[in-house]
């Protein structure tokens, strides 16, 4: 139902009037005072208060006259809601002298270390202070002293000295991240903010305190004392290291980046950014970043140019094009999730009509396939948590997609959303469930069927006990199958929760869900940065750019005016192309950004690049693949190159230049360009432009989306494609960039115009309608497998592997950042102390590990929140000497891997 | 380092399970791990925070407010000296000089033995008879030097093992009956005066 907006983006019903300086405002009922101020641009100072958490009125610096029935009195604008007819006044003498007084009292024992203080020139004591306050202090006595600084974690400081107990980041740890692991210790001058002994701030949203800290208290070890404020110069920009899509502003000195904050985008990141995202800038200058072409001369990568590097490339793609008949099985193309949405456009124009080959395949075995992706219903990660009913059916959401955890959680502990967890082993998100049903891994569609049934589960006889279905007892599936039935539409969140089981296993799951409630909308959750765009732009085997089939897009893409050619058939997938390459059938590979030797999920992947195939590696990191590669051509990293990236709900943003990539390295569109010319052709593109232009053209997805709309102010948070053409209205009111909320960002051009509201040709924050795929005759749409995987009956002496992946993994972004390296968990296989016991082991023995991947050191650890049965290792983690890794064990042509643990001897 | 006693565990146990909300019991269960150990040890602490459902921080961040809770060890008798007005007209700076001297520590610190430790306290409500000096939290008023050395001798010699009670216990008495009103009755308490309250807005607002 459309909710009419005023002028100011409240809800009409909801406004009430009061009068701030003799100027009549609308304010929306019930919010505080200082949001109220803050639309009108009024500005009252503040130290606690945060737009994004709740109130505390803890620093009394944003002391406001208020009429109240015994006459004006002063109240902290930041806890006092609005009502109708309340007048305010926010600079009367009174006023004035309320802050002379909290500013004398906040800095009677702040050390004003402010020359070496990394907070300098951002502060918003500094500024402040400067703006407010008596500027002189009558406090001559002795300030405390504590030692400077102590850690909190590996990535937090904290200087107690200059903290002012604002209390931001402990209610920030407890409230929004669920981590309550500092607290405020002692109390009245010797109050300090601290950890438990023998802890650290372990959280993976820790960096959020460093950007919220309004003083120099709390600092970051990789940007401490990097650079001044003065120094840096930015641009808005997109995380790119998980799916969810966070906006964030690239800083950078000397061009060098130098850090992250988060930008509030209200529906997606609201301000917050996860550890990985903030701290991996330091993979820009890892000692395996590649900087120069090399190609492979007697055995070594050599060093050489450009164009000797893209002629060795295009004959060795040329050679396998010219022995085999059908491109599809000369040519395999894997990646792409890393590149921009114009660099993918130009690489599929390149593999699709140059090579020929619709073997390509953005994923790496560890998403849902393309047509899941793009063709089942959408919903937006605003929409999930506003949903009253949740499904989720994902790995660890934490691991996966840190700030969609944050939000679904927000969701669920506002009591606005019932979450509905199914799993197989526990995750973060179990706290916040309203049920969590732990099924045996592989077996998700089985429950997801009894869940959706008729009928309750039934005894195999009448007197017998109801057998449980997947592992899950039958009164759990009664009582949440009555849940479900209660609600008439339902929000899935799905996504592969373990890399142990096959793409199938998963999507007998989702198409289980979609048979019994067709009217379900899905946000489907993968892992790779820009999966999503890499799938618009059709480079995955059967699709075409614009969410097409090979089929639906034909007559427009083999067309003159189109590329002229488009492959005859559908192509492999990843997995198939890595065994053709292996069996040594593949002519020629090209890993785009790709690592299969230790990122694919299966113990014959590094067997791939021995298989004789030539191989092209385009990466910006000389990976355990690369290093095998013939040739290997250095492109740029995030922050080094433009364009507009596509987090998992279907947004697309923008990313920003701010530095320029290292030695020789280029940005991928034009090495697709270049080598399309060495091959003989023209991409026909020689700028972002170029490529827009043509998208626009021809792609009915992408029509209207020019660079023009995409740095468009109105579009700051996203664009959902395709784009309304109807005006629709903005939902949520429009927010200002918050200096004191965010120190450090300045300002952004796009945030200094309120955009208008209803926008002229879409909504920032809209839809695409209820299908969400675009309603063209050759749309993608998911296909449902017509039955489920067989799987193996358990048996007793074996346990389900599940390989869920983690945030800190080896992955290169982790593995170029010390900071992050350095909190990468060592992979143990997990499993519950009864199947230890049997077997007469401990915590930290190793044990032989019998899989279909052969027979493995491996070293396991106890886990009770592990089910009987089951066996659980993080996906590409270090692993202690002579062990392996989950992808070792792991068989993905099989819908589940088993694995047997045996004493070592 | 020791954390609860079986015996303590299960009373702490049957603590959280008289309250509501597990977490009200915090503040109890450190006056319980305290009076085990004389102080709250990390390992109190972990499992005090296991007990209620918080993090250690937050049970230290609680117990840190307190001045009666400990988070370090202290002397098998706590020796507090009141030197707030009344004391100190009574003399209570010279008595605190004399105890340094006596037990040969600073006050706040605790003798190479463990036996004592030395506070300055606030204001211990016996201003009735300064110097007011609590020993375990249990009232000594009236003490001057001499005194002093006779209560310090008593203690050292354990004659008074019957007043004045293990270190680290700060109340004697424990709770192990639940809240008097019953959660339910409260809660329909709280929803009936509501809506009576919303009625009478809600006839204030017709009237206009
Ligand atoms: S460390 Fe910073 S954020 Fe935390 S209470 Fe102190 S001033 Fe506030
Ligand atoms: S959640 Fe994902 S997109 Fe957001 S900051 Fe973390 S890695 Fe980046
Ligand atoms: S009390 Fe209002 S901002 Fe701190
Ligand atoms: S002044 Fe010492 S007890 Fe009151």
């Amino acid at each position: 139902m459309p909710v009419s907006v005023n002028e100011s983006g409240i809800p009409s019903e909801d406004t009430v009037t009061i009068t701030v300086n003799g100027k009549q405002i609308a304010a929306a009922k019930g919010e505080m005072i200082i949001s109220a101020t803050d639309r009108a641009g009024v500005n009252v100072p503040r130290f606690c208060y945060h737009p994004r958490m709740k109130p505390v009125g803890m620093c009394r610096m944003c002391l406001v006259e208020v009429s109240g029935p015994r006459g004006m009195s002063l109240q902290p604008a930041c806890y006092l809601p609005v009502a109708d007819g309340m007048e305010v006044v926010t600079d009367s003498e009174k006023v004035r002298k309320a802050q002379d007084g909290v500013l004398e009292f906040l800095l009677v024992n702040h050390p004003l270390d402010c020359p070496v203080c990394d907070k300098g020139g951002e502060c918003p004591l500094q500024d402040q202070t400067l703006a407010y306050g008596p500027g002189e202090s009558r406090f001559v006595e002795e300030k405390r002293h504590w030692a400077k600084p102590i850690e909190l974690s590996d990535l937090v400081l904290l200087d107690r000295e200059r903290c002012i107990q604002c209390a931001r980041c402990t209610r920030f740890a407890s409230e929004i991240a669920g981590d309550p692991l500092i607290d405020f210790f002692s109390r009245g001058d010797s109050t300090e903010v601290a950890i438990a002994p023998g802890e650290k701030f372990t959280s993976y949203f820790s960096g959020n305190t460093v950007q919220i800290c309004p003083v120099g208290a709390l600092t970051a070890t990789p940007y401490r004392f990097a650079a001044r404020p003065w120094d840096l110069e930015q641009v808005e920009s997109t995380c790119t290291s998980c799916a969810t899509g966070c906006r964030v502003v690239v800083q950078s000195s000397s061009n060098q980046v130098i850090r992250y904050l988060g930008v509030d985008s209200d529906p997606v990141n609201q301000s917050w950014l996860c550890d990985k995202g903030r701290f991996d800038f330091e993979a820009h200058r890892a000692g395996s970043r590649v900087t120069v072409p090399m190609v492979r001369e007697g055995g070594e990568l050599v060093e050489c140019t450009w164009a000797e590097a893209l002629r060795k490339a295009a004959e060795g793609i040329g050679r396998a094009m010219e022995v085999a008949s059908d491109p599809s099985s000369a040519v395999g193309v894997i990646g792409g999730a890393r590149l921009a949405n114009e660099d993918a456009y130009a690489w599929a124009k390149l593999v699709k009509s140059v090579i020929g080959t619709d073997s390509v395949d953005a994923d790496l075995g560890d998403g849902l396939p393309a047509d899941a992706v793009l063709g089942l219903p959408k919903a937006t990660i605003d929409e999930v948590c506003s949903a009253p009913l949740v499904l989720v059916m994902t790995p660890d959401l934490r691991e996966l997609a840190p700030i969609l955890f944050l939000r679904l959680k927000a969701a669920a502990q506002s009591g606005r959303t019932k979450v509905i967890e199914l799993t197989s082993v526990g995750t973060a998100l179990g706290r916040y469930a309203t049920e969590t049903l732990v099924y045996r891994p592989g077996e998700a569609a089985s429950l997801v069927a009894a869940l959706f049934a008729d009928s309750d589960p039934k005894p195999l006889a009448a007197g017998m006990e109801i057998p449980p279905i997947a592992g899950v007892a039958a009164s759990d599936v009664a009582r949440t199958r009555a849940l479900l039935a209660g609600f008439s539409s339902a929000v899935a969140v799905v996504g592969r929760p373990s890399l142990a089981e096959s793409t199938e296993a998963t999507v007998a799951a989702v198409a289980a869900l979609s048979a019994a409630r067709p009217e379900t909308r899905y946000l489907t959750v993968h892992r790779r940065g820009n999966l999503h765009g890499a799938l618009d732009a059709g480079l995955a085997p059967g699709i075409l750019p614009g969410r097409v089939t090979l089929e639906g897009g034909r007559s427009t893409f083999a067309a003159e005016s189109g590329w002229g050619r488009v492959p005859a058939s559908t192509g492999m997938s990843t997995h198939e192309i890595l065994r053709s390459a292996a069996q040594g059938s593949l002519g020629a590979l090209i890993l785009l950004g790709a690592d299969p030797v230790v990122d694919f999920p299966d113990h014959e992947s590094e067997k791939a690049l021995s298989g004789g195939a030539f191989v092209v590696a385009v990466t910006a990191h000389l990976c355990e693949s690369a290093r095998r590669a013939d040739v290997v051509l250095p492109a740029a990293m995030y922050a080094e190159r433009g364009g507009t990236t596509t987090n998992f709900e279907g947004r697309v943003t923008t990313l920003g230049k701010k530095v320029t990539p290292p030695g020789q390295a280029w940005e991928d569109w034009a090495i697709a360009a270049e080598l399309a010319t060495a091959l003989g052709s023209d991409l026909g593109f020689t700028s972002f432009d170029d490529i827009a232009a043509e998208r626009t053209r021809l792609v009915p997805l992408f029509r209207h989306f020019t660079p023009h709309i995409w740095n468009a102010p109105s579009t700051r948070d996203g664009v959902l494609l395709p784009l309304a053409t109807a005006p629709v209205g903005l939902t949520g009111a429009p927010r200002a960039l918050d200096p004191v909320a965010t120190p450090g960002i300045g300002s952004l051009p796009h945030h200094a115009v309120r955009p208008p509201s209803p926008s002229p040709l879409f909504a920032g924050t809209g839809t695409t309608g209820p299908s969400g795929a675009v309603a063209s005759p050759g749309a993608v749409r998911f296909s449902r497998p017509a039955s489920p995987p067989d799987l193996p009956a358990p048996d007793a002496y074996s346990l389900r592997l599940v390989a869920p992946y983690r945030l800190y993994d080896c992955g290169t972004h982790v593995v170029g950042s010390a900071h992050l390296a350095a909190l990468a968990p060592v992979g143990t296989v997990r499993v519950n102390h009864y199947d230890l016991d049997r077997l007469g082991a401990s915590t930290g023995d190793t044990l032989r590990a019998v899989s279909p991947g052969g027979s493995h050191q491996v070293v396991v650890e106890v886990d009770d929140e592990v089910q009987r049965g089951t066996a659980v290792m993080g996906f590409n983690l270090a692993v202690a000497e002579g062990s392996v890794s989950a992808r070792s064990l792991i068989d993905l042509s099989a819908p589940v891997t088993d694995i047997r643990l045996e004493a070592h001897r | 380092m020791a954390g609860l006693t079986p015996e303590n565990l299960a009373r702490a146990r049957e603590t959280v399970a008289l309250y509501p909300q597990p977490r009200s019991a915090l503040i109890p269960l450190c006056h319980q791990a305290q009076a085990q150990e004389g102080w709250l040890t990390p390992d109190a602490i972990s499992q005090i925070a296991e007990l209620v459902g918080v993090s250690a921080a937050e049970v230290r961040g609680t117990a840190s407010f307190y001045d009666m809770l400990h988070l370090e060890p202290v002397g098998k008798f706590l020796i507090g000296v009141c030197t707030n007005i009344s004391c100190m007209l009574g003399g209570a700076y010279e008595l605190l000089a004399h105890a340094e001297d006596r037990l040969g520590i600073r006050c706040g610190q605790t003798t190479a033995d463990g036996t004592f430790t030395l506070e300055e306290m606030e204001c211990l409500a016996g201003c009735d008879g300064p110097t007011c000096v609590a020993v375990n939290y249990r009232y000594f008023p009236n003490q001057d030097e001499s005194t002093f050395d006779t209560l310090v001798d008593d203690l050292a010699a354990g004659r008074l093992d019957g007043d004045v009670p293990c270190h680290g216990t700060v109340s004697r008495v424990d709770r192990t009956v639940t809240l008097m009103a019953q959660r339910d009755e409260v809660l329909a308490e709280r929803a009936a005066s509501d809506r009576a309250r919303s009625e009478r807005q809600a006839a204030k607002e017709a009237k206009g």
